[in-house]
């Protein structure tokens, strides 16, 4: 098949970029995204021209390096998928197909289609752990925990830290995806002990970050790959919320 | 480089084997946390061994710079794992022990694994379930709120944990939250997007790196006391594989290059249930668990050239090989035996889909007897993720399936306190050859390298650095300077090609060359030959290698070659050691040895060893050394899966 490919130009985080079509053509309808860019990567060494330059690492949609918005949806057209399993049988053959970056001030562009998400490992040392120091621990069993509970962390902990929840927000939140490591840790035992200041902290350095903020629109949760659910939003500002409680008794 | 002594020795402590361990961490030299303070470690790789390792040191006291290409330690390659962490905690009381879970793997690995490393790795185990639960891991749960178990090959007890289908990245997740802790307390310096070049050797010992800002482009050196290397495997070798496509042998290769053993690097293992490539294109593969051989059914047409769809064959026209070949373990049969057989009926040109390499698993019969709700519920996920990818329905047609490489054994030789034959050089992870021998067992890898980073490696490091006085080494030294330098060369060297092909097409090539000659089986001839190939193909790609972009700036093409390079050189490694382990063993299988059923020959009286390479200059053939493997414990038996 043959598509028309608009992607977006940046040679660094202060140039202004810009749209750039190439055609591309011989496609297989099995090829993934990632694959049909490899293709014209491969294309655009061999000419001596430099290959658009996007993060994808596992292209298994677990490791969320993968990051484009596609026609104007973070990840694509495909519900509940990353941007590396989003194959181009999902579009229509001829068609004009726009990639762009991830974009949120707090993910500055680093070049084309590669973001910069370090915000997001500053919100996780802001506290998303349990400080348990390396020897010593208890045995597993030791800890009953209701099948249910794990399930529920389970569940929130399956965010795969890509930023498309950020990228959907018009405020460029990252609600989200606080809200999944907060609410993992909170919802098991082991994180009860650092349960408030957790949620403060977290919370400050999301702010400290420059997202935006929740108006529980959901345009995060409707793309996400691994529709993490905007209850644990919900959540968050209850943990939040109780926090701050916590502090002034 | 010369001054180093090539000396091999395993340091395997006295006495019994269930005393080494203990004994030897008594009589370990401790480093004061005073001094701790003033030591600095280096660990590059933050997967689930480096992050562990990085974290466990940071709260020790020492400072730690860690180093990843990645973006964030979280995208490391260990977060695809999916099936699970084995553990001998015996929680569903059916038998399991430290010296069950021993001998499984010591078994698991064709018998050419150490007997002291296995053990330890073993006792271990359980403390790595109790640190991971207590960092807030979400493992599976029993109605009770017990930890549940699933069982996995070569094994028959239940001993395996898990999270969903997500246990890697659990784990790594876990791993980084700790890490993540260190980095707010100042304890650990994170360097992201920042790659390993070189190791800097300074009088016979390792004393820290030589990387390249990925962003910037900058080359900077990075001094310190030890140097940890916990940079994964080399599956990628095979360009097509189930690793992440940035995995990469390059960190441990310069090592090798510098001085350090590479031990085993044709011990490879081919994941027999992966998704067949679907064309030209394909970048990589996908894993699928293996878990779908409880209840699917392989088979191939008898015929050549078979038309029909698979529905349309019938019975009596299906060629149902492993169950015909090993009547009792069938569909069952062990990972390097279901992949050499599906290879075998390919070849024949039997193989199905559009490339013809695959092969059929059928869940028709499993969905007659149980009903498809019941394999909904046991696989639903995993026929989601196929049809997601294939576009077939495996509820009405055969899935396709076919080996891929998927985990590598081999890797730089260490000895019982992890660090290599080069003083002050640690390897944990993948990065190292150390406990699975010639084939790994499922939900090992894991294991292994959180072993590796959370308890292991923090203790023996401690009595390196204890013996070694500090100094004020700096980066303005000439051997840091020398080796800085001789990096600038090797890119100026690698953007000098002036032709017209793309990193990856050598890479696909060499790839190509390396899967048929020494992945799933391999022949005197057929190695001969790719030792002649290779060093062709690597001529061909410093002449006409393209690389667009400056070296001072964020350059993909440039990234890409500069680990194709080392691949086109490591592959000869690899062949070399094929060649000279002239017997089959576990994943390794030579086609001269073999039973009149085809099944591998072990030659016990002239291979029970680990062959530890030394490098000898480029194009020159590598040195043997050969570490005698002395089994005291375990009695050598032969694998028989009939
Ligand atoms: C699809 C799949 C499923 C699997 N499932 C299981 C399972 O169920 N159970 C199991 O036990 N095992 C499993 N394995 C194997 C297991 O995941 C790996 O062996 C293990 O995670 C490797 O961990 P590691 O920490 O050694 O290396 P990795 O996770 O590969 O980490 C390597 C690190 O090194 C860094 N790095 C590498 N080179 C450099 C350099 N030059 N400079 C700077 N940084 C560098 C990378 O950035 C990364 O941080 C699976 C493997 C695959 C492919
Ligand atoms: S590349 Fe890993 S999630 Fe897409």
């Amino acid at each position: 098949m043959k598509l028309t490919l608009n992607i977006w130009r940046q040679q660094g985080p202060n140039d202004t970029g810009q749209i750039v079509s190439y055609p591309a053509k011989d496609l297989s309808p099995d090829m993934s995204i990632l694959e049909m860019l490899d293709k014209l990567n491969e294309e655009l060494i061999a000419a001596g021209e430099e290959p658009v330059v996007f993060d994808h690492d596992c292209r298994e949609g677990i490791c969320g390096s993968c990051s484009m918005v596609i026609n104007g949806v973070p990840h694509g057209p495909q519900k509940a998928s990353t941007t590396c399993q989003t194959f181009l049988r999902s579009f229509q053959d001829g068609e004009n197909i726009y990639l762009e970056p991830f974009r949120a001030t707090a993910f500055p562009v680093v070049r084309d289609l590669m973001v910069d998400r370090s915000a997001f490992d500053r919100i996780i040392q802001a506290g998303g752990y349990v400080s348990a120091n390396t020897g010593g621990a208890a045995d597993g069993n030791a800890l009953p925990i209701a099948q249910q509970t794990a399930e529920d962390a389970m569940d929130a902990a399956a965010c795969i830290g890509c930023g498309a929840c950020v990228a959907a927000c018009k405020n460029a939140s990252a609600m989200l995806f606080t809200a999944a490591k907060v609410s993992h840790l909170a919802t098991l035992p082991q994180g009860q002990v650092e349960r408030s200041e957790r949620a403060r902290n977290m919370v400050a350095q999301m702010d400290e970050e420059m997202f935006g903020s929740c108006t529980n629109q959901g345009a995060c949760s409707a793309v996400c790959p691994k529709e993490i659910s905007l209850d644990w939003i919900a959540k968050l500002n209850r943990e939040h919320i109780r926090s701050r409680v916590a502090v002034s008794t | 480089m010369s001054e180093i002594r090539f000396e091999l020795d395993a340091r395997i402590p006295d006495g019994p084997l269930e005393e080494k361990w203990d004994r030897h961490r008594a009589e370990m030299r401790l480093v004061s946390p005073k001094n701790k303070r003033n030591r600095r470690i280096i660990v590059v790789g933050t997967g689930l061994a480096g992050a562990s390792a990085a974290a466990s040191l940071a709260e020790q006291g020492y400072q730690v710079e860690a180093f990843t290409f990645h973006d964030s330690p979280r995208r490391a390659h260990s977060i695809a794992a999916q099936g699970g962490i084995n553990a001998a905690k015996n929680y569903q009381n059916d038998g399991d022990s430290v010296w069950r879970l021993f001998h499984d793997t010591i078994k698991g690995g064709d018998f050419r694994s150490r007997e002291a490393n296995v053990y330890r790795l073993a006792q271990v185990s359980t403390s790595i379930i109790d640190q991971c639960v207590a960092q807030g891991v979400p493992f599976a749960r029993e109605y009770g709120g017990q930890l549940a178990n699933r069982s996995f090959g070569g094994a028959q007890v239940s001993r395996t944990f898990y999270c969903r289908g997500q246990t890697g990245q659990q784990l790594l997740l876990g791993a980084y939250s700790s890490l993540s802790r260190q980095i707010a307390n100042g304890q650990i310096r994170q360097h992201t997007r920042t790659e390993m070049h070189d190791l800097v050797v300074v009088e016979g010992r390792a004393r820290g790196i030589i990387t390249r800002d990925l962003v910037t482009g900058e080359i900077n050196s990075h001094v310190a006391d030890a140097v940890v290397l916990a940079t994964g495997g080399y599956s990628n070798v095979y360009y097509l594989s189930t690793n992440a496509k940035a995995s990469n042998v390059t960190a441990a290769f310069r090592a090798y290059k510098r001085g350090a053993a590479m031990a085993n690097p044709c011990f490879t293992q081919i994941h027999p249930t992966c998704i067949p490539a679907s064309g030209e294109h394909q970048s990589k593969l996908t894993l699928m668990s293996e878990s779908l051989r409880n209840d699917g059914r392989i088979w191939v047409p008898k015929n050549l050239d078979e038309s029909r769809p698979a529905g349309e064959i019938p019975e009596d026209e299906r060629d149902y090989y492993l169950e015909r070949k090993y009547p009792s373990f069938g569909n069952l049969a062990p990972r390097d035996i279901s992949s050499r057989a599906a290879k075998e009926v390919c070849d024949e040109g039997r193989g199905v889909g559009p490339t013809k390499r695959g092969v059929f698993l059928d869940f028709s019969d499993a969905i007659e007897q149980f009903g498809k709700e019941t394999i909904r519920k046991r696989y639903g996920n995993l026929f989601d993720m196929y049809s997601h990818i294939t576009n077939e329905d495996p509820y009405q047609t055969p899935m396709r399936i076919y080996p891929a490489p998927h985990y590598t054994m081999g890797g730089l030789w260490v000895d019982y306190n992890l660090m290599s034959n080069l003083p002050g050089l640690f390897v944990i992870g993948e990065a190292n050859f150390s406990d699975h021998g010639a084939n790994r067992l499922g939900a090992s890898a894991l294991m292994q390298g959180l072993a590796d980073g959370y308890f292991i490696l923090p203790y023996t490091i401690g009595d390196y650095i204890a013996q070694t006085p500090r100094d004020q080494l700096s980066a303005d030294s000439v051997e840091f300077k020398e080796t800085e330098t001789e990096t600038r060369a090797r890119l100026s060297r690698l953007q000098s090609g002036s032709g017209k092909r793309t990193p990856t097409s050598f890479h696909r090539e060499l790839g190509e060359l390396m899967i048929e000659a020494c992945g799933m089986s391999r022949s005197e001839a057929g190695l001969l030959d790719a030792l002649a190939r290779i060093p062709a193909l690597r001529e061909e790609f410093y002449q006409h290698v393209s690389l667009p972009g400056e070296r001072a700036n964020l350059n993909l093409a440039l990234e890409q070659a500069g680990r194709v390079a080392d691949f086109l050189e490591f592959a000869e490694v690899m062949c070399h050691d094929a060649l000279a382990r002239d017997e089959s063993c576990g994943a390794h299988f030579r086609v001269e040895h073999q039973t009149d059923q085809g099944e591998a020959e072990r030659n016990d009286e002239d291979y029970c060893n680990v062959s530890a390479w030394e490098f000898t200059g480029v194009g020159s053939p590598p040195a043997l050394h050969a570490e005698a493997l002395e089994l005291e414990t375990v009695e050598l038996a032969v694998r028989n899966y009939k």
